[in-house]
């Protein structure tokens, strides 16, 4: 955990409603991470997983859902802006040997860098990654590059007509271990279909660093904060 | 330890006990205190006042718990916490690893036996020199009402709990009522050895797109920044009705805020909300104190409790 000063070096628009946030000056961070970034005009700072990350580059991939991603997308190159990286717990990436990466929406963000991380040490993942429709499908080159990617989206314009979880219970996927982050829904369908896995949760947050207990969730295990003992739980372990 | 801060003074004294500054970072704000000596050395601060305790293990509400304000933020996480044994066997022993100096215990409850027998449950803790009896508190048998919002029902509770504890009790007060010097009063009747205030005033957002509350149970506790003025008047008002030390708190952010609370009658100062949005708040608080006092002219951070009263 770090307070840093990061400074903006792209902003890029990837979809109608998604776009790539670069930063310089940030400190390591672990896939499955995540940071809170302080906007000016905004008390509270918002968390987004790492979605990429390498010497000193740090990615977030956002969707517009309210003012204070509304107002990140007019933010330029060379914006400086406070945030608290490295927080959270990470993905235990030595759990698997053929990893699986199951993401909806937004939530494939975290898996970009978990897949680029296993890609780093010579494993290549599988991919499944489900959308709405063709025009919210972000990183599939990206993905595709460094791992076997299937794109699912809910209407069928593009790949796969159903869902992430829908895709895995229809074809012989082959993975011993599974990664995940998306919806509660689609996290839910899947931890009811398979245990072997860990999925990454969200929850509204005070303070991203175990102070308030403000994202304390109930597990089979007792109660945990999302921002410090996860995000990342063990699927076995949530309550969805 | 280290008390003076280059040639100026920032000690200040409660019950007996010094702190080497007036610093105190508020209960529910900062854990059990240990989660903060991952972002600073923690030994600095005057005091500590924990989370919440209760008698038994409490989870709180469900999700969401908080909502963003313009200028501070809502809460409601419904005194999550281990309850008192875990907190004195476990908590406490945890945190005397990272801090040498003694601490405030927050005790909350849903009646007068859970309250007396939380208290009696810190009676043997010597890292705890005070307790701080939080009577925001729904009180279950009285209809679901905060304790705190009748001068009658704190005099006895306060009494209870004074009967139950061999440490000195501090009464923090409740923002949401009409004449809070009344209730200062009523637990200065009780017994009280200081006052804390204020507590969280009521607050609620709703969502936009949805039309219902953010926060699960509809309404929380509004904090931060923007009830600073709300407080220093509250502080001020109590420091007046009543003759016991003060700790002032609510939306304290700077070292010119401390010094605020401090003229307007408080002996110590809790920072809240502030920590949450930076980890460093307290410690940049603490750092700025003693520039800050030579710019006012202020060598003995003591003589200017109250300085506002004179005015
Ligand atoms: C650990 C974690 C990782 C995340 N990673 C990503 C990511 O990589 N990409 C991405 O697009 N989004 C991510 N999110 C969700 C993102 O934080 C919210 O979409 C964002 O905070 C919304 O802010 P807003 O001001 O636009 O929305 P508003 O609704 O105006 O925000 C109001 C308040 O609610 C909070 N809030 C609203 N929605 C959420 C949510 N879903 N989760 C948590 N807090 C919320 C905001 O932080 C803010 O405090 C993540 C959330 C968490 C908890
Ligand atoms: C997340 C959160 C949790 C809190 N929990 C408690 C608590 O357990 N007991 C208590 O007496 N006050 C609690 N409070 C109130 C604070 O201690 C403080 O009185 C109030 O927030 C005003 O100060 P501030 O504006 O500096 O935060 C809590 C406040 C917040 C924001
Ligand atoms: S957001 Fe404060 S404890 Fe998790």
């Amino acid at each position: 955990m770090k307070k840093e000063t990061l400074k903006i070096t792209a902003n890029e628009r990837l979809t109608h409603d998604a776009f790539a946030m670069t930063f310089e000056g940030c400190s390591r961070v672990k896939p499955g991470s995540f940071v809170e970034l302080s906007l000016d005009g905004f008390f509270l700072a918002r968390p987004f997983g790492a979605g990429d990350y390498s010497d000193g580059k740090l990615t977030v991939f956002y969707r517009v859902v309210g003012e204070g991603t509304e107002a990140m997308t007019s933010l330029k190159a060379g914006k400086e802006i406070s945030a608290l990286t490295g927080l959270g717990n990470g993905f235990r990436t030595e759990r698997a040997k053929r990893p699986l990466l199951v993401g909806g929406g937004l939530g494939v963000a975290p898996l970009y860098y978990l897949a680029e991380d296993f890609a780093s040490r010579g494993v290549r993942p599988t991919v499944v990654a489900g959308f709405r429709s063709a025009r919210d499908v972000i990183l599939r080159k990206e993905f595709a590059a460094i791992s076997d990617i299937v794109v699912t989206t809910d209407d069928g314009t593009e790949g796969y007509c159903g869902n992430a979880v829908s895709y895995l219970k229809n074809n012989s996927v082959e993975y011993d271990y599974y990664y995940a982050c998306g919806p509660t829904v689609m996290l839910k369908y899947l931890t009811e279909f398979d245990v072997k896995g860990e999925v990454s949760l969200e929850a509204r947050m005070g303070c991203g660093f175990g102070a308030c207990m403000g994202c304390s969730i109930m597990t089979r295990s007792g109660p945990k904060r999302v921002c410090k003992e996860g995000p990342v739980f063990d699927a076995a372990e949530v309550i969805l | 330890m280290n008390t003076f801060c280059g040639n100026k003074d920032t000690r200040t004294e409660l019950f007996g006990y010094t702190l080497k500054n007036p610093v105190i970072p508020a209960s529910g704000t900062f854990g059990f205190g240990y989660e903060f000596a991952d972002w600073y050395d923690i030994d600095i601060l005057g005091s500590i006042s924990l989370k919440g305790t209760t008698l038994e293990a409490r989870y709180g509400n469900p999700l969401p718990r908080i909502a963003d304000c313009p200028a501070g933020l809502i809460n409601a996480i419904g005194l999550e916490n281990p309850g008192v044994e875990k907190v004195v066997s476990r908590e406490l022993v945890k945190l005397d690893k990272v801090y040498k100096g003694k601490v405030i215990a927050n005790v909350g409850g849903h009646s007068f036996e859970e309250y007396t027998r939380t208290a009696a449950g810190f009676n043997r803790a010597d890292k705890v020199f005070a307790l701080e009896l939080n009577i925001s508190c729904p009180n279950v048998k009285g209809g679901g009402l905060a304790f705190g919002t009748d001068p009658k029902v704190v005099e006895e509770l306060v009494a209870a709990v004074k009967e139950a504890s061999v440490k000195p009790v501090i009464v923090k007060l409740s923002p949401n009522v009409t004449d809070i010097a009344a209730l200062a009063k009523a637990a200065e009747r009780g017994g009280a050895d200081g006052i804390s205030l204020i507590n969280t005033l009521l607050g609620m957002r709703i969502d936009l797109r949805t039309a219902r509350p953010i926060i699960s149970v509809k309404r929380g506790g509004y904090s931060g920044k923007g009830v600073f003025p709300v407080a220093v008047n509250m502080v001020y008002a109590v420091s007046e009705a009543v003759a016991l030390p003060v700790i002032g708190m609510g939306g304290v952010s700077s070292a010119r805020d401390v010094v605020e609370m401090m003229y307007a009658g408080a002996s110590a100062v809790m920072v809240g909300t502030a920590n949450l949005v930076d980890p460093y708040a307290c410690k940049n608080i603490i750092e700025e104190l003693p520039a800050l006092m030579e710019e006012l002219g202020i060598d003995k951070l003591t003589d200017i409790i109250g300085r506002a009263h004179n005015a």
